[in-house]
């Protein structure tokens, strides 16, 4: 079969990061096999020690989001509201329950862990969460305990975490019967923050007019610096695609074309309407240019020693987006709003996310004083398509345009 | 010069005619099953009605939820905008719109030209629109149209806490299975409504003065529970329900 003719708006790495996320895969689900250890750990948990001692780290969010843009999200949900579980609980947690007991999902199920980690930088859902698997699994649980920073970091809050990156460290040393070798954990530090600082540079990327990629891309990127943080795969990918980034600049790419309007996003996509959105935005001539969710992943980077990793990290892992407060993280959203130059803000309000979602009204007035930007505010669930109502948010979609249109003075 | 607005809302299609800056005529019908079928009938009843042909009208805008599928139309603009630009054209003093329909409420901020700057809508969810009302209207067995001067009887309204239009329903059976009196009934309706129409006026800030459109406009229990939650008085028009309509029409003035 000839091969169809590629479109040039499309990111040409993709299809190789489609390739990596698979291996990575491949290789966690057969790590029984190779006498290698699993550990289970949420996105925003601090993973370098486990790449440190080769246990492979697996991600029940990331899966979540493989879940939720399958659109098998759905009947998962629905499985563990039979289980008992209400359907205000996260549609991630609903659906990593469900899919451990059913084996569903695009990749048939996670493979079974052999120790879980959970740090509640991201939300307190993973707490109970982390707790319901550990008992069905039956195995260790460590929780890395991270106080919401809202105001700052006090002596006490680092000197708790700290004691505790210790007491991980003990921990995957008693489960695995190893010891940590302090020269693998640095270079893998390393690699983390360079990983880290590349992410930055290819979310830098979409400050050009036009963009050469959208928050719609950033959502599919991600998934490297999520899962193979600390890895020297990620480090070169992300290489290759800043340099694909940068050529599409030069040669005058944009992946939306005739780009009009530039629009922030804010809180994790809705995986299951991903191409819905982009192409109703796309059909105003306007890209979503970057968001809050995928930076996540690089806001911290500002903490990191890369020289000495293990101990900056503590500060890293927990002065995370959504561990600060809510003036803090209105900051950074003006911030964002200045350096992608923006003419408007997207809010999700996430029925799943509590905490990304919490604090929205205020970000939302904050940016409203401050910058005078139209700000949309739609409901949906990053996973769960029953709570998101196409009429109701293509009718907001288009008025918000029009707002946006007459304040750019193109209406 | 003729221009015409066609807002298909989930309960009834209106149309209005706007000749030289002056609204010649409206038209109310029920939507029904199809949009396209209940646009065209509007539409013409109403060129019918004011002695016109569809050659007459220079340019028409489709609005509501069924605005895609009026096909004849020369542009589709949301309810927001028509609405912004009808109570604008009806109270040029006008600064904030509460819009109460059949199936979405909504709270519109408009700048000193009369743009919207800004709007909330309801979540997805019957709680505080038309609907709601029309459920409640017929478990307590009184005429929609009539629901409004009952409320407004009341002495002592009921306290209706749930916030879902399926719960408050069972909470409102029950209460007639404890023979609360109709009226006080009614008016624990009215004050849910307005309590959750009013979080979206917060939610944006709006400033007065305030009309309120919609043909849940024309409930006066409804009018006096939002005026007490508003803390204003709220600007009523005779085409509360065609605003939508007739900023249509505005809109088209301008294409």
């Amino acid at each position: 079969m000839p091969d169809k003719p590629v479109d040039p708006t499309k990111i040409k790495a993709a299809r190789k990061m489609r390739d990596l996320m698979t291996t990575y895969y491949l290789e966690a689900l057969s790590a029984a096999q190779n006498h290698r250890q699993v550990a289970w750990i949420t996105s925003g948990g601090p993973v370098e020690p486990l790449v440190a001692m080769d246990i492979i780290p697996v991600y029940p969010e990331n899966h979540g989001a493989m879940i939720g843009s399958a659109k098998m999200g759905e009947d998962l949900c629905a499985k563990a509201e039979d289980m008992g579980y209400s359907p205000d609980l996260c549609s991630y947690a609903r659906s990593d329950i469900a899919c451990a007991v059913v084996k569903g999902g695009p990749i048939g199920g996670l493979p079974k862990p052999d120790m879980l980690i959970c740090c509640n930088n991201i939300c307190g859902t993973v707490l109970k969460w982390y707790e319901i698997q550990a008992r069905f699994f039956q195995v260790p649980l460590f929780i890395f305990d991270t106080p919401v920073c809202h105001t700052g970091y006090s002596p006490e809050i680092a000197a708790y975490v700290k004691t505790q990156v210790h007491e991980y460290i003990a921990f995957l040393e008693q489960v695995t019967g190893k010891k940590l070798d302090p020269d693998k954990m640095n270079h893998v530090g390393r690699l983390s923050y360079e990983g880290q600082r590349l992410w930055q540079q290819v979310l830098n990327t979409t400050a050009h007019k036009p963009s050469p990629m959208s928050a719609f891309d950033a959502f599919f990127f991600l998934a490297l610096i999520v899962t193979l943080r600390g890895t020297q795969t990620a480090v070169d990918f992300y290489k290759e695609l800043i340099h694909e980034l940068e050529e599409r600049i030069s040669d005058g790419i944009s992946v939306v074309p005739d780009e009009t309007y530039r629009l922030l996003w804010d809180n994790l996509p809705v995986w299951h309407r991903l191409k819905w959105l982009s192409d109703r935005f796309s059909a105003h001539q306007a890209c979503l240019v970057a968001d809050t969710y995928t930076s996540a992943w690089c806001g911290a980077l500002k903490y990191i020693d890369e020289n000495n990793f293990l101990d900056s990290m503590a500060q890293a892992y927990t002065r995370i987006y959504l561990n600060i407060g809510v003036d803090q993280m209105a900051q950074e959203v003006l911030e964002m709003i200045r350096f992608y130059d923006v003419n408007g803000l997207v809010m999700h309000s996430n029925r799943s996310c509590k905490p990304y979602s919490f604090g929205q009204m205020d970000i939302m007035r904050i940016v409203r004083e401050k910058t005078g930007i139209p700000v949309l505010m739609i409901e949906a669930d990053m996973v769960d398509p029953r709570s998101f109502s196409e009429s109701q948010i293509e009718t907001r979609i288009d008025a918000f345009m029009e707002i946006v249109k007459h304040k750019a003075g193109r209406s | 010069m003729i221009f015409a607005g066609i807002d298909i809302g989930s309960n009834t299609a209106k149309a209005a005619l706007i000749k030289d800056g002056v609204i010649s005529g409206t038209r109310v019908m029920p939507t029904g099953y199809h949009h396209l079928k209940a646009g065209t009938r509007v539409f013409e009843d109403l060129l019918h009605q004011a002695g016109l042909s569809r050659s007459d009208v220079r340019a028409v805008v489709s609005t509501g939820y069924g605005r895609a599928s009026i096909d004849f139309a020369d542009k589709a603009m949301t309810e927001i905008l028509c609405h912004g630009a009808g109570a604008y054209f009806l109270e040029p003093d006008i600064r904030g719109i509460i819009d109460v329909g059949g199936q979405d409420s909504k709270a519109i901020a408009l700048d000193n030209q009369g743009q919207v700057d800004n709007f909330a809508m309801n979540d997805k969810c019957a709680a505080g629109t038309g609907r709601f009302l029309e459920v409640m209207a017929n478990a307590l067995e009184v005429a929609l149209d009539q629901m409004g001067e009952v409320g407004l009887t009341a002495g002592n309204p009921s306290k209706i806490s749930s916030i879902c239009t399926v719960f408050a329903e069972s909470e409102v059976i029950s209460m007639i299975a404890r023979q609360e009196k109709r009226e006080n009934i009614i008016a624990g309706i009215h004050e849910a409504a307005a309590a959750r129409v009013a979080i979206l006026a917060a939610k944006i800030r709006i400033q007065g003065p305030v009309m309120m459109t919609g043909g849940v406009a024309k409930n006066p229990g409804m009018i006096a529970a939002l005026e007490k939650r508003l803390n204003q008085p709220l600007i009523i028009s005779p085409y509360c329900q065609e605003t939508g309509a007739i900023g249509a029409a505005v809109l088209a003035s301008r294409l």
